[in-house]
């Protein structure tokens, strides 16, 4: 394995190999220890010190089941802390088989040029393509360099907030059909890239060595065994392949904590007509396809393939957030109109998380009115287009906030909050005032036991247990997200003791190491230290873990519950 | 007395066509249980349940006018 250092202020690539300290690291890991110890914390997220470090999961390349995730780490624009952006696609697992443990990016081209980077088998290569790909959507890009080096390439690419740097730019990750729909989304890495100066990425493993395994028989038995796990859990094998992440709109509805109209109420009344039930109708009815993968060798397969009312290909990858934000939280209840924005959103890349939620403090500043498809569409695009407003919005839900002179903005660290009203889940709500990164479900998912009764029963409207629960769950996550694994296996991970330790019998196979279950524990709790002392090192403190007021003071119907966990219970979490 | 049921995801097959919500008329001090009877849930279904939007299980004991969602074990995020 090596590790690729391209130096974009000089155009110079260097090859290094791996020092002891990173071998055990990858994913998050490795990204959040590389930004930890090379970028100064306090330096501009898009000036030359930032760096953006690209690296595969610990068992990405391999045919461990769902392990295909991509790991993006820098200081991100949006929150100032650091970030981990995790992404599907082909990306990691082309990169893991041609040995790239990680790729570094950093400084900037002074000549303010937009360039591709070509990662193969030879090494990496830098070509100028400002007059080819410059202002170009996240579609015609990955298109453009498709019809030129063959369908099997991986595609990495900013649309054109990116190369605005607004503070949402996502970075688009090509899917197995060479879509952009999956996405580092969260925290404005694609800005970072922008301003560097890259415009694309492009992963060719056409002849790559491949992984190499030290025990094989051993690493497939185990592959096999997570695999089972995975199959035998219901939510893995049936509901997520059968429905798509959007099956949570009901359960969320009926559990009144499906964040209405900016936050306002926990119920939707049009929630039927954007569930998940309703999307794989429609998709079966127009020929699209549920139990779509974002990358060869997912066995839970919840991405999707959502045509228009013509049967022609609209947008994939279609996700609960996204539904619930331009949906429930900006009361549009159109379907059709809620999947336009998923593709505009996948096509000038920017995050649909921060999209849609900003879409919503739009609305409560009077931009355009609650309910407002077509607004919504033009505002979105207005942000491609680079006009004032457009600009705004594009650089989120905390910046529009401002803008607008509102008080009613659900971020934490800027970043938005997503689709679990804090009040009514409360174990996800220390997530997000503590993660790491910002306000961020994934990373510390107590949806699991305070609404799905998976890995237990924890009420969600009582304080109780709570910051446990977050605390348990941040930590175990850190490290699957070290893996490459799909931080969806966590359900079966939670709920069957077969499954942990056939991940770690993977790992151990792979590197010939000796881990026990207990090593993955210590895993989490030391990247989530690395972090922490980053963004300590950043400027933040205790007082950053907090939800905006307004869920303090404020019920959400209809549990008519207020955000009643203490400061100092939140302080808790990092006790460890 | 009365109680409102929605039925989700897989289950939607126990459920009448095209309906959203069934109301559905049980006595006095049923359970739960009573209602997945009535819609012929087979017992060996996992199921998740909310009772007015709280976590209930087979047993919780209903009350007239009550709101009972149903589903299968589901997952996302
Ligand atoms: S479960 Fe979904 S998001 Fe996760 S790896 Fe599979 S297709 Fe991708």
């Amino acid at each position: 394995m090596k590790i690729y250092r391209v130096n974009m202020t000089e155009g110079k690539v260097t090859t290094e190999d791996v020092k002891q300290d990173y071998v055990a690291l990858g994913g998050r890991g490795l990204t959040s220890q590389i930004i930890a110890d090379e970028v100064d914390p306090t330096c501009n997220p898009i000036g030359a010190k930032n760096k953006l470090v690209i690296a595969p999961g610990l068992l990405s390349g391999t045919n461990a089941p769902s392990s295909g995730r991509l790991s993006v780490g820098t200081k991100s624009p949006l929150t100032g802390t650091i970030k981990e952006s995790n992404a599907g696609g082909t990306a990691a697992q082309k990169l893991a088989k041609l040995n790239v443990k990680a790729i570094v990016v950093e400084g900037k081209p002074e000549d303010n040029k937009f360039y591709t980077m070509t990662v193969n088998k030879d090494g990496i290569k830098l070509e100028d393509v400002s007059d080819n790909l410059l202002g170009k959507g996240n579609y015609e890009v990955m298109e453009k360099v498709q019809e030129e080096l063959g369908e099997d390439v991986c595609v990495m690419s900013i649309g054109q907030a990116g190369e605005y740097k607004l503070q949402s730019a996502s970075i688009a990750v090509s899917d197995p059909e060479g879509r952009p729909t999956r996405h580092c989304g969260r925290g404005g890495t694609g800005a970072v890239m922008g301003s560097k100066g890259l415009k694309t990425i492009v992963i060719d493993d056409t002849d790559a060595p491949g992984v190499s395994i030290v025990d094989k028989d051993k690493f497939k038995k185990s592959a096999r065994g997570l695999a089972k796990a995975l199959l035998d859990h219901p939510v893995c094998g049936e509901g997520l392949p059968e429905y798509g992440t959007s099956i949570l709109i009901n359960i969320l509805n009926e559990s009144g904590g499906l964040p209405t109209k900016n936050f306002r109420t926990g119920r939707f009344e049009g929630a039927d007509k954007i569930s998940g039930e309703t999307i794989a109708d429609v998709i079966k009815e127009r020929g699209g396809q549920t139990a779509h993968v974002c990358h060869p060798g997912c066995v839970m397969r919840c991405s999707q393939i959502y045509n228009d009312k013509d049967g022609n290909y609209l947008t994939g990858g279609f996700e609960y957030e996204t539904v619930w934000g331009f949906g429930a939280n900006s009361e549009i209840d159109d379907i059709d109109a809620i999947a336009m924005m998923d593709r505009i959103c996948d096509d000038i890349g920017v995050d649909t998380i921060e999209m849609s939620t900003t879409i919503a403090v739009a609305m409560e500043a009077g931009i355009i009115e609650f309910g407002d498809a077509e607004g919504a569409i033009d505002l979105l695009k207005q942000i491609g287009e680079g006009t004032p407003l457009g600009r705004i919005i594009g650089n989120g839900t905390g910046f529009t906030g401002k803008a607008f002179g509102l008080t009613r903005v659900p971020v934490v660290k800027n970043q938005s909050i997503p689709a679990y009203d804090p009040r009514a889940v409360k174990g996800v709500a220390v997530t997000y005032a503590t993660s790491t990164m910002g306000a961020d479900h994934t990373a510390g998912y107590a949806v699991t036991a305070n609404i799905l009764g998976i890995g237990g029963d924890v009420d969600p409207l009582s304080k109780e247990g709570q910051v446990a629960l977050s605390r348990d769950l941040q930590i175990a996550t850190a490290a699957v997200d070290s893996t490459g694994l799909c931080v969806f296996a966590a359900f079966a991970i939670l709920d069957n003791e077969v499954a942990l330790p056939a991940v770690v019998d993977m790992l151990n196979a792979q590197y010939g190491i000796e881990l026990v279950a207990d090593d993955v524990t210590k895993l989490g709790e030391s990247i989530l230290k690395a972090e922490r002392d980053f963004n300590v090192r950043a400027g933040f403190d205790n007082s950053d873990d907090r939800l905006p007021d307004f869920f303090l003071e404020e019920e959400c119907s209809p549990h008519n519950v207020k955000f009643d966990i203490t400061d100092e219970e939140l302080d808790e979490v990092y006790n460890f | 007395m009365k109680v409102t049921v929605r039925l989700f995801a897989t289950l939607k097959d126990f459920f009448p066509k095209n309906q959203k919500k069934v109301l559905v008329e049980l006595e006095a001090g049923s359970t739960v249980n009573e209602v997945v009877e009535y819609f012929g849930i087979p017992q060996t279904t996992p199921l998740i349940i909310k009772v007015n939007g709280r976590s209930g299980s087979k047993s919780t004991v209903l009350k007239d006018g009550d709101r009972v969602g149903i589903f299968p074990p589901v997952g996302g995020g």
